[in-house]
């Protein structure tokens, strides 16, 4: 059973298409603009942020913004959040369809991989507008400024004072940090005193760029590395060599004397505010709950030296300029503006985040000589190891997460640390040692 | 004549199989009984009460505090309501779309119907991550119209929209072998008499076949009711502005270097309660197919 047009239904049909036809024709033809638009004499940018979710450093965002804005009648700056998990690949999926905003907050390692990936182009203002920064918060590869930051954490060792003077334990600092065999000591101590449930929390509940961030500076600290950094090219040697295995050895050692749990809770600052761990692996953000929790009697102690020296990672969220910007002259000024010192004080003020400068952090109590977070500046200034500078890094990174992952699982060490040598060398090889 | 009469089983049978539906029970129910329980308390006593009876009893400082944090965090309601009309038109577009579809390949004769079902089983075998990527590069440059004013525009790219969170998963084949299993099994000599009546193909469609495949239209609705719900990759790279996100994304927001996990678990609450609805509307259409198509979700 067929059904023919009927000539009413034909002539409504094209009338309609007609109509339709007319209308398109009346109208242009137009696209979204990648990252900017501009219409009646006013450039408006696209910024993208990770701080979705994050109210207090999305304010201090916005707040840049707003300043801005009100001092230009020119160019106008829109702000747009995600989350921060989210973000890598909302950007990835940008880059892909060429809409990448104008202005855009990175995650410092990612840096070169996105430098490397034609993302990011260099931000091309002078290098005086940089000067004093903390090495960890500028974003330089291949010798150019492509990102800076206002500010860095720090790792550290949190405990409070009250429990190492029960077991008997010395308080290191920066002069005299703990070594391998005093840290080992005191761990045996709180674990014999049965009042904890671990003595030691390393966060390795937590994943992603945790992973690298928390254990590489560990293993550099053995003495070992997660690439060879005289050429970038290869792993072999500083990932598999015997200092690489020592640390891992010092990993399962851990689960297998209890000291740590071989995977811990899934918030190692609430673990430790309610008394289930002694000591924390952690950042310089739990500085603020801990401080509440327990005042002067919270400490935040220097990393263990196991033999080359305390290490912790350096380097967090920076700010970049996309290269698909069709209005790079008004993004760069958006983001000199963005550099005042006043804003660097800001994120260290209200967020407890380390200054990026020496500048701000003499204008901030508890990051000024003497300042109740002092130290974080000080670990930063001195300890810091930045992760691999290489458009590898990603890579490498979701390796080692693999790898630490396979050892704390009981994974022969030597076997695990070869085959994640192999893997990124190969990387790096199919990639033709990721040249610009 | 044998009269049939109940089969009773002997009491320590019935209640070692009650007490394994009860244990089932609890498997299952002890997580949405935490998350909804945990919405109310502190950070802090959520993990305090960790270990005890109190982790599932609302007990201590109970308070709506969590769920007035989500709302100051994210855009809640606004996400809620993305995601309840981007699920809602992708299941009505996804039965009417697929059931057309599994129509023509059960109902009709044509040739190369063997070939382009055998096509579109084949496609259940690709994961959608494989080819996300490449996705979001072609609907980039697919043609759009959009009123701006009263001027009819045409644009370039879906990013940013809500069609790119529907139209792509409208046809879906798995919705269309499920139809078409279940059309199979309704007898063709109602459609011959249909015919005989007069009736057109989308006549025996809407007035015969849909009628009769209640159980199959639940299943589907809710078997694309809940990846659409549960989106969260797909929205992640194609929508950046904050007005079109759906609820999972926004889950992302609270995971923060100092995580507040009883607004996590308020806003699990607040996106499960539509899922929770929708199942037990449907339940018992969706447990009728399930059992006659022999598949689950």
């Amino acid at each position: 059973m067929s059904h023919r047009p009927t000539s009413r239904s034909r002539r409504v049909a094209m009338t309609t298409a007609l109509a339709a036809g007319l209308a398109l024709t009346a109208c242009s033809a137009e696209s979204d603009g990648s990252g900017a638009t501009t219409k009646d004499g006013v450039t408006t940018l696209s910024l993208w942020t990770h701080n979705g979710g994050n109210e207090a450093e999305l304010a201090i965002n916005e707040r840049v913004v707003e300043e801005f804005n009100a001092s230009h009648d020119d160019i106008k700056v829109e702000i747009e959040s995600f989350p921060q998990d989210a973000y890598n690949d909302a950007v990835t999926a940008a880059a892909a369809a060429d809409k990448l905003p104008c202005v855009l907050d990175i995650d410092a390692p990612n840096v070169p991989n996105w430098a490397w990936a034609g993302y990011l182009e260099p931000l091309g203002l002078s290098d005086d507008l940089f000067d004093g920064q903390l090495e960890s918060t500028l974003g330089v590869v291949d010798d150019e400024i492509y990102s800076f930051g206002h500010y860095d954490v720090a790792l550290n060792l949190v405990t409070r004072r009250s429990t190492l003077e029960k077991y008997d334990i010395r308080v290191p600092d920066m002069d005299q940090p703990w070594t391998a065999q005093e840290f080992d000591e005191a761990l045996a101590k709180i674990k014999a005193g049965g009042e904890f449930t671990y003595p030691f929390d390393l966060g390795t509940a937590g994943g992603g760029e945790w992973i690298p961030y928390a254990y590489s500076p560990i293993l550099q600290s053995f003495g070992g590395d997660l690439i060879d950094r005289d050429s970038y090219t290869t792993a072999e040697g500083v990932l598999n060599g015997p200092e690489a295995l020592e640390w891992a050895n010092w990993n399962t050692d851990l689960v297998e004397k209890g000291y740590v749990a071989r995977k811990s809770g899934a918030d190692s600052t609430l673990d430790f505010v309610n008394g289930k761990t002694a000591i924390v692996w952690s950042g310089s953000w739990a500085a603020v709950p801990v401080k509440e929790k327990y005042g002067d009697d919270a400490l935040f102690l220097p990393p263990v030296d196991f033999g080359n020296g305390p290490k912790i990672g350096g380097g967090s969220w920076q700010w970049g300029l996309s290269s698909d910007c069709p209005a790079v002259e008004a993004a760069r000024e958006y983001l000199e503006f963005s550099a005042k010192t006043e804003y660097y004080v800001d994120y260290a003020t209200e967020l407890s985040l380390i200054p990026a400068t020496e500048e701000a952090a003499a204008q901030v109590p508890d990051f000024a000589p003497g300042g109740t977070f002092r130290d974080f500046y000080d670990y930063a200034t001195e300890y810091a190891v930045l992760r691999p500078v290489t458009p590898a890094y990603p890579f490498i990174s979701s390796t080692f997460q693999k790898a630490y992952a396979d050892i704390l699982s009981g994974g022969d060490p030597q076997e695990v640390l070869d085959k994640a040598v192999s893997d990124i060398d190969a990387n790096i090889q199919q990639n033709g040692d990721y040249e610009f | 004549m044998a009269v049939m009469t109940p089969t009773t089983l002997p009491l320590g049978r019935t209640l070692s199989l009650q007490a394994v539906r009860v244990l089932l029970l609890l498997v299952f129910a002890f997580p949405i009984v935490f998350m909804f329980v945990s919405s109310f308390k502190p950070d802090a006593q959520i993990f305090a009460d960790l270990t005890s009876w109190r982790a599932f009893v609302p007990v201590g400082d109970i308070s709506l505090d969590n769920y007035r944090g989500v709302f100051d965090r994210v855009p809640a309601g606004r996400m809620l309501m993305n995601s309840i009309g981007v699920s809602t038109i992708t299941v009505v577009l996804g039965i009417f779309v697929n059931s057309l579809a599994a129509f023509a390949l059960s109902r009709m004769r044509w040739r190369g119907q063997r070939v382009i079902l055998t096509g579109i089983i084949a496609t259940l075998i690709v994961p959608f991550e494989t080819f996300a990527l490449p996705l979001v590069w072609w609907i980039n440059k697919l043609p759009w119209l959009e009123m701006q004013g009263f001027r009819l525009v045409l644009t370039e790219g879906w990013l940013d929209t809500y069609q790119v969170q529907v139209l792509p998963f409208v046809a879906n084949a798995f919705s269309i072998f499920l139809f078409y299993q279940y059309f199979s099994s309704i007898p063709r000599e109602l459609d011959e008499a249909a015919r005989v009546d007069g009736a057109s193909w989308f006549g025996i469609y809407r007035r015969i076949v849909m009628p009769l495949s209640g159980p199959a239209v639940a299943t589907v609705a809710i078997l694309t009711f809940l990846p659409a719900w549960n989106s969260y990759l797909w929205p992640l790279m194609v929508v950046q502005s904050e007005e079109y996100r759906p609820v999972m994304v926004g889950i992302q927001y609270f995971f923060q270097l100092n995580v507040a996990w009883g607004q996590v678990m308020a806003y699990a609450s607040m996106i499960t309660v539509p899922v929770l609805a929708l199942f037990l509307a449907f339940q018992r259409a969706f447990i009728g197919s399930i059992a006659s198509a022999g598949v689950k979700g």
